[in-house]
């Protein structure tokens, strides 16, 4: 068991240690296994999303009473890969009245962003690629930057659809990352680290979902808020907005947008697994089949809420913001200071 | 060795090289377009548009936009004051209540003022 739980970290050792017998420089052979962690990622977040598309569209259609996917192979697992391959071949269409540079870059805008999260995640026992020590910080900032893309998107298509999506995506996705930031600050508190791993290490004896619950579900609101997941759809919300900022796409653009969406949803559950389930914790499994184990779940519960409940009106979903979430995480991280300050 | 940020800058240039390889893979694959004028009028559910898209838009979201901005610099504060809660003993404790208390003064009142209205 101990071969399994080290077997990447052991396989990176070999492979710079193998490097640097070549004749190359540390620094060097450090680059080329950054360049591989990077392709193994790149490889996750695309086997990831054909997975989840299509067990998104399974469990949609048991709630709906429906088979869902069900065509190609068993159970339809082959309907992701053959969407893909219709998505690469479709030809290539801007609108004229766009901004074309804007419009251009803001997929990749988007997927870039969404990548870049997944720098801090820790995928096992010391597996994040950069065990950064304010990595919390790092993962709610470069996480709110996504808005940007957004905005972009919907300002650039020069469309109508597109440009009230991408307001309110705008307007929703900058409220809830208040109560998100929020949070978080009464694990951090606990743990009294910004690094993962402390965070992680801080759990040992018990689930911060325990000491801090009313933080995880402020948290798991606030996430499904700025992942502009159902209930918390108005940006694209389609029986009014066609598909709000995503509108004026097609083919590989739309694709990366969508591409991005399932990129972002996963480094957000297991965000939640590192923060309040112990992380890569877990007995008699390998720690780097923990975290996905628990991400999986909590995308699930996203899945379950996203087809159980309908969609909240613009208004409701503001004042719910500030009117609740806010007042209620600072109460939350008062009372955490309150237990901390005089029953430590 | 390379240092936190700098693996952080490199992993940017090869994250930009994913959403370069898809586009161009795409554009490899792809059949090529004709063009055709209809083709590439922004779609408004078939109706053609009227007036400008880029317009002065509704001032609710800029008010939603500064109460957001002031909440995110107390969020920087906040922070650092998490981290070394434990270390800072009574006083940072009551310094930073007073502090959260003005804040939600704060929104209480841009509330009262209807800065939270949607009309």
């Amino acid at each position: 068991m101990r071969g399994a739980e080290t077997f990447f970290i052991d396989l990176a050792r070999l492979i710079v240690t193998w490097l640097e017998k070549q004749g190359m420089s540390p620094l060097v052979a450090d680059i080329v296994l950054l360049v591989i962690q990077f392709i193994c990622i790149a490889a996750i977040v695309t086997v990831n999303i054909i997975i989840l598309i299509w067990l998104e569209r399974k469990i949609s259609g048991f709630i709906q009473q429906r088979l869902g996917p069900n065509r190609l192979g068993p159970w339809g697992i082959f309907q992701t890969i053959a969407d893909a391959i219709k998505l690469l071949t479709k030809e290539d269409i801007i609108p004229s009245q766009t901004d074309k540079i804007i419009f251009r870059t803001a997929p990749i805008v988007f997927i870039v962003i969404s990548l870049m999260l997944y720098v801090v995640i820790p995928f096992g026992d010391g597996m994040a690629i950069v065990d950064l020590n304010m990595g919390v910080l790092y993962f709610i900032s470069v996480g709110s930057l996504g808005t940007i893309a957004l905005l972009m998107a919907g300002w650039g298509s020069n469309n109508k659809w597109s440009l009230l999506g991408a307001m309110r995506a705008v307007a929703q996705m900058i409220s809830y990352e208040i109560p998100l930031a929020f949070s978080l600050l009464g694990v951090i508190m606990i743990a009294g680290s910004l690094k993962m791993s402390d965070i992680i290490a801080a759990q040992n004896n018990v689930w911060f979902v325990f000491l801090q619950p009313v933080a995880f579900i402020t948290y798991f609101i606030a996430a499904t808020a700025e992942l502009n997941r159902g209930p918390f759809d108005m940006p694209e919300a389609e029986q009014e907005l066609t598909a709000g900022a995503y509108t004026e796409y097609s083919g590989m653009r739309w694709a990366l947008f969508f591409l991005a969406e399932y990129t972002n949803l996963f480094a957000v559950s297991a965000m939640a697994a590192v923060m309040f389930f112990g992380g890569w914790q877990g007995p008699w499994l390998p720690s780097w089949l923990w975290l996905p184990i628990k991400a999986y779940i909590i995308m699930l519960v996203f899945f379950w809420l996203k087809w159980t409940l309908p969609r909240i009106r613009m208004d409701h979903l503001m004042s719910f913001s500030w009117k609740v979430l806010i007042p209620v995480t600072l109460v939350n991280l008062v009372v955490t200071g309150c237990v901390l300050q005089f029953f430590k | 060795m390379l240092t936190d940020y700098s693996t952080i800058g490199i992993f940017f240039l090869l994250s930009l090289s994913f959403p370069l390889a898809a586009l161009g893979l795409a554009a490899l694959l792809r059949p090529k377009s004709k063009f055709d004028p209809e083709k590439i009028v922004p779609y408004e559910c078939g109706v053609d548009t009227k007036g400008r898209t880029w317009v002065r838009f509704k001032v609710n979201y800029f008010l939603y936009a500064l109460v957001f901005l002031a909440f995110e610099v107390e969020t920087i504060f906040l922070f650092p004051w998490a981290v070394k809660f434990n270390k800072l003993g009574i006083f940072a404790f009551v310094e930073m209540i007073i502090f959260l208390i003005i804040l939600l003064l704060a929104l209480f009142y841009a509330w009262k003022e209807g800065a939270l209205k949607w009309y």
